[in-house]
């Protein structure tokens, strides 16, 4: 049994076609059947059934009844554990909901698990996890496949159909990328859109959430489930959010698309290309209109990214040092020495890694040259999108610059892992809502994304072209 | 005054910067909404915000930013419209975000000046280079078992103003002016409690010796020093050892300190290697902090009279000299109970001093004795004011008032009553004296003889014993004069 929709599922419980036990019962199903993908860091049969009576109760008014979802296990969750993938949080349980988990829980959703992502969403390919790879359900026979990262489990739990919709993060692009590779459907809204309060930190200027779906549409609804102001969160945003599902409209007649001269890379495959191509023409034939624009520090982004967001991971996560609360390295001798044996037992490589470079860069003597040099050039990226949005309605782009690639390619080469996210840091440093949508695919059957981006705050207009062009496939 | 202090071989000029750390009076921390209660149980006012749990995140407390505004306004100092909170980044285990939020590049507070007074009635501006607002951190127990260190993280978060000085210190002496002043600025403002005991101000201390004339020397800090009497005794010490090394051909090497009270020495925190590398930067958590001028135009309005204003008015409108002024007014209570006496009737104002004394002298040992503050003295300042009105129409006599004082703080009684019910009122009807030295001439015949052959001394054995006769109520002015015409009429 597969549904296609939330509102196809919603509608089948309103008919009491099927009960909210019956959902449980057909996802732990499916969970089961997939758990050699090691989709889910926490999955217990008994903490689904519980939901199950709460659900219930519930009036059929509420908009995510009974709706499986599954969460980045980076949400800090009351009922489940929650782990960040390090073994530094490896018995973490919080006392508290995130702000985005307490709404979808508000809205009567049902959590399958915490899914398996990048150790405090670092990496690109779900494969820094404490927890183990996550497997690309797409693979074919023998070559398992990386599902991208930071939210490849998100990602790959809503494309093996083991929920309706996800959460994920997105720092550099931890949403946009497996989305892509998964064939489904992640979008990144503004930031400040959606509280980050009870999400562990990455990058705390960057860092979003956001969600996957099998479609644009579910995409809308679960989107504004999780949107709004939260006075927790000092940087959360206080605009109004609007009904994203109800304001669908197909209708691309007069809009004016960007197309960034920028995102043309040697060395990406013509496929990708095509597939860029194909979409052009398409938002042309509805009606749109197509404008060649410049976003002139594009070539910049991502080494002002891989500055930024290390610096301040380096310091949110200062606070895993194993005084309060996670892993403590057993026989220290001195405060030094527990915070030496803690944090190197704790983290792992990546992470270790970007804990480095940041420490570096906002070291005494650097700060100049690398942050603060950096935190200009942000300034000139989002310029460039400020400046170019004065044109048009939104911008085209492929979401990333290759397709899902084998799970133990560019392990052991981080430089290569982070030319991951050219395409999608970019918003990220701007602050700029993103989303992708499955276009087509490679000679060898794997989806490849499309991005668009859009204004600050203006998620309608790229959910709308989004939900126009996610009709060419259907 | 000169403040050079003499080596062996010349004379040094000690230079010295404080900056002072002041609890910010608020209810609830700096960015979360637990209590700031002091001397709760270990870890009972502790937020998720408080113990950086994942994902907890920093909200600034409104109220704690206006404290921080009307401190740097009582400071005379430029309000920043725009400043910024950035992490300082170092471990420690009371330290729950391994980061402290803290202000570096843009304070809130910017320069400003304080004026300090001296006893010769002459005073010195002493400049702020500014104010800004930080988070306290947690507290680390070493003395709980033997083996193990427990942290208590009630302070964690709670919000503190560093004020840092120019470098205009000159003296131990004028260190403890200036942190005096500081402190009574605070409490006139009412955006610290001032209380030293609890850690509510404590003060880190930057201290060189120069030759005078000479550039800076280079300077060491005495860290967190909690006590007046310490920091002058700290200073003193440091001076004597910066000096000596100087004077052996010797360099000081740049470094933190920390002060032992019963030693009375300071030594070496940290060595060089140790040395922290902060790295500050502008915490992501939080936005800019905006503060339009508007809303600082209204906290100027509404910042209460303060020390130096007061001092003023005292020394204009009630005659006081500058550093009775300045004594008076360094505590609020003090200032305040002052201006009630005062108040309590029209007459008095021409009588400040007499009311000072009577405040600063008796009352004051009788406070002290019984270990009670002034706000909670048992004489109401209403009738102290009374007590100096009865003196001063001669009612009664200074030394009967002293006793009368005494009873008015045992009985919280009107001194009027006092005196009606202990008939103390003074003997002012002459012909009672005169009744009762005719007595006393009488029985000393002998003595009265020898005054009038010389012995002039003897006046003061008469006072004191018709004095004695009149039960201490004889009006003293009255009881010379009588003596005095008594026995010329004699001779």
């Amino acid at each position: 049994m597969e549904f296609k929709s939330i509102n196809q599922l919603k509608s089948l419980l309103e008919e009491n076609k099927i009960s909210v036990k019956e959902i449980a019962e057909t996802y732990i199903r499916k969970i089961n059947e997939k758990k050699d993908l090691n989709i889910f860091i926490y999955f217990d049969e008994d903490k689904i059934n519980e939901q199950v009576k709460e659900i219930e109760k519930l009036p059929n008014n509420k908009k995510l009844k009974g709706i499986p979802i599954a969460v980045k296990d980076l949400f800090c969750t009351k009922k489940m554990p929650t782990t960040a993938g390090s073994k530094i949080l490896e018995n973490f349980h919080p006392t508290y909901e995130s702000f985005v988990t307490q709404k979808l829980i508000n809205e009567g959703s049902m959590f399958v698990g915490k899914t398996n992502l990048d150790e405090f969403a670092m990496g690109s390919a779900t494969n820094t996890s404490y927890f183990g790879n996550t497997i690309n359900p797409l693979s074919k026979k023998g070559v398992p496949l990386a599902p991208g990262g930071s939210s490849g489990g998100s990602a790959a739990a809503v494309a093996a159909d083991l929920c309706l919709g996800s959460t994920g993060t997105d720092t550099g692009g931890s949403i946009r990328q497996p989305a892509s590779f998964c064939g489904v459907v992640g979008i990144k809204p503004t930031y400040g859109l959606c509280s980050r309060w009870g999400i562990a930190a990455f990058a705390s200027s960057l860092d979003q959430a956001g969600v996957f779906s099998k479609n644009v549409k579910d995409a809308s609804i679960l989107l504004e489930a999780i949107a709004g102001h939260d006075e927790r969160d000092s940087t959360s945003s206080k605009v109004e959010i609007p009904n994203y599902s109800q304001n669908l409209n197909p209708d691309l007649n007069g809009k004016i698309i960007g197309i960034p001269k920028e995102y043309t890379l040697d060395g990406i495959s013509d496929e990708i290309n095509m597939v860029w191509e194909n979409a052009i023409n398409s938002l042309e034939k509805k009606g749109a209109k197509i404008k060649n624009i410049s976003l002139a520090h594009t070539k910049y982004a991502l080494p002002t990214y891989y500055i930024i967001a290390p610096a301040e991971a380096s310091s949110n996560l200062a606070r895993y040092d194993g005084v309060k609360y996670g892993f403590r390295s057993k026989d220290v001798n001195s405060l030094d020495e527990m915070y030496e044996l803690t944090r190197s037992e704790g983290f792992g490589k990546e992470v270790k890694r970007r804990i480095l470079i940041g420490t570096y860069v906002l070291s005494a003597g650097y700060y100049d040259a690398y942050y603060l040099k950096a935190q200009k050039v942000r300034k000139l990226i989002a310029n460039d999108f400020i400046e170019t949005f004065k044109e048009c309605d939104f911008i085209l782009t492929p979401t990333a610059p290759s397709a899902a690639f084998p799970l133990n390619e560019k392990q052991d080469d981080p430089i290569k892992m982070y030319l991951n996210d050219v395409f999608t840091v970019p918003a990220s440093l701007a602050g700029i809502p993103g989303i992708s949508i499955p276009y087509g695919k490679d000679k060898n059957g794997l989806p490849l994304g499309i991005q668009l981006l859009g204004k600050h705050f203006n998620e309608q207009e790229i959910i709308n072209a989004a939900f126009a062009l996610e009709k060419d496939y259907e | 005054m000169s403040n050079l202090i003499k080596g062996n071989k010349h004379e040094w000029e000690t230079v010295i910067g404080l900056e002072i750390h002041a609890q910010v009076k608020s209810n609830s921390k700096l960015f979360s909404n637990s209590s700031t209660a002091f001397g709760s149980r270990p870890n009972s006012q502790v937020s998720l915000v408080d113990a950086a749990m994942p994902g907890m995140l920093p909200v600034i407390n409104k109220y704690c930013i206006e404290q921080a505004v009307k401190t740097g306004i009582g400071l005379n100092a430029k309000i920043n419209n725009y400043s910024i909170f950035d992490r300082k980044n170092y471990f420690y285990a009371d330290l729950p975000q391994g980061y402290q939020i803290s202000q570096y590049k843009y304070p809130i507070v910017g320069e400003g000046k304080v004026s300090i007074d001296f006893k010769d009635g002459s005073s010195k501006d002493i400049r702020i280079v500014r104010l800004h607002l930080e988070q306290d951190a947690g507290k680390s127990l070493h003395d709980q078992n033997p083996t193990k260190t427990y942290v208590d993280l009630n302070r964690s978060g709670v919000a503190l103003m560093e004020i840092v000085s120019e470098p205009d210190i000159r003296s131990a002496d004028e260190a403890g002016l200036y942190i005096s002043k500081i402190r009574s600025i605070l409490m006139y403002l009412d955006t610290c409690d001032g209380n030293m005991q609890e850690g509510s101000l404590r003060a880190d201390v930057n201290i060189s010796v120069r030759k005078p004339g000479d550039d800076y020397g280079i300077r060491c800090e005495i860290k967190n020093l909690n006590s007046i009497k310490f920091i002058k005794q700290a200073i003193n010490y440091e001076v004597r050892r910066q000096i000596e090394i100087l004077e052996t051909g010797g360099v000081i090497e740049q470094n933190t300190l920390l002060f032992n009270t019963s030693t009375g020495k300071t030594k070496p925190m940290r060595s060089k290697e140790e040395a922290h590398d902060y790295r500050y930067f502008p915490d992501p958590d939080l936005l800019p902090l905006e503060i339009n001028q508007k809303d600082i135009d209204k906290m100027v309005n509404s910042i209460p009279e303060l020390p130096d204003e007061r001092k003023r008015k005292y020394v204009v409108v009630y005659n006081l000299s500058n550093y009775d002024a300045s004594v008076l007014t360094a505590d609020k209570s003090v200032s305040d109970y002052f201006d009630s006496v005062i108040k309590s009737d029209q007459s008095l104002k021409n009588s400040a001093k007499i009311v000072v004394n009577w405040i600063t002298s008796e009352l004051f040992s009788l406070l002290k004795e019984n270990n009670i503050d002034i706000d909670n003295s048992p004489i109401n300042p209403k009738y102290l004011g009374k007590l100096v009105k009865l003196i001063k129409e001669n009612i009664i006599s200074g030394k009967i008032a002293k006793d009368v004082l005494i009873e008015m703080f045992n009985s919280k009684q009107d001194p009027e009553i006092i005196i009606k019910n202990k008939g103390l009122k003074q003997v002012t009807d002459t012909s009672e004296i005169e009744n009762i030295v005719d007595e006393v001439l009488k029985e000393n015949k002998k003595m009265v003889e020898q005054y009038l052959s010389g012995k002039d001394k003897l006046l003061g054995f008469f006072v004191g014993q018709s004095m004695k006769k009149s039960k201490g109520k004889a009006n003293p002015k009255i009881l010379n004069e009588i003596l005095k015409s008594k026995l010329s009429n004699k001779n």
